[in-house]
């Protein structure tokens, strides 16, 4: 697994988008750590394709500790089910997840996963996975990861990785 | 007044070094960011009323047993809560 490249965040910023994606690995790994301006615990990642939010479909398994429903599952035309901890979280303290997007440069549609768990020593917190498909044929050139209408905040971080068949 | 926010893109055609730019907002992009926090914002209130509903439940369920006659080790064991 190679890095292609690191952003961490000087300043807030409402979207980190990866663009012109060299096309010569196999899966695409995309780590991240990241808090939200959001009041609350716990915030949803928002993924784009291509610049695309469209033709996703997949499920999810979500676990919120100390909610009425602990436990959630189902499924979704969103993206992925993935939280970021939110800034009404213990001061300093990120979420951390990954997303893997299989065969990105192939003319195929494109399976992903994703898990990411967030912290906070107090109230909710949540950890997620997800399994989803990108109904799309076009290989992966540019990926955004956003959380409108809220931003990252400053020392989020995202970290773009390729995997080689060599 | 406050600050335009922005997004970060990383182009990766750029040689290391000179690959992040910090782009403002346009105007069209700041109003659908609001439009969707309005929306956000009903969706964490629904979120919170279904946590709510679900919680009521719970606890009538719990009441209902415990008036049967369970204890609150037998309603745990069943419940698994």
């Amino acid at each position: 697994m190679q890095l292609i490249e690191t952003v961490e965040l000087a300043s807030a910023a409402s979207s980190i988008e990866f663009t012109s994606i060299p096309q010569d690995g196999v899966d695409l790994v995309l780590k991240f750590s990241l808090r939200a301006s959001d009041t609350g615990g716990y915030s949803y990642i928002d993924l784009a394709l291509n610049g695309s939010s469209s033709n996703f479909s997949s499920v999810f398994l979500r676990a919120n500790v100390q909610q009425a429903t602990p436990v959630t599952s189902g499924s979704q035309t969103y993206q992925i089910e993935a939280g970021t901890t939110g800034d009404g979280a213990t001061a300093s303290t990120f979420a951390n997840g990954e997303i893997t997007i299989s065969n990105y440069a192939s003319s195929a549609a494109k399976s992903y996963s994703a898990d990411s768990v967030t912290e906070n020593n107090s109230t909710t917190a949540s950890l997620a996975i997800t399994a989803g498909l990108w109904n799309n044929t076009s290989a992966i050139t540019s990926l955004e990861l956003s959380l409108t209408p809220y931003n990252f905040l400053q020392y989020s971080s995202a970290s773009l990785y390729k995997i080689t068949a060599d | 007044m406050s600050e335009t926010p922005v997004k970060v893109i990383v182009d990766l055609s750029k040689p290391k070094g000179q690959r992040e730019s910090i782009v403002p907002l346009t105007d069209e992009e700041i109003a659908e960011r609001d439009a969707q926090a309005v929306q956000a914002e009903l969706d964490r209130q629904a979120e919170e009323a279904a946590q709510a509903e679900q919680q009521a439940l719970k606890d009538s369920a719990n009441a209902k047993l415990l008036a049967l006659g369970l204890s609150p080790e037998e309603i745990a064991a069943i419940t698994g809560a």
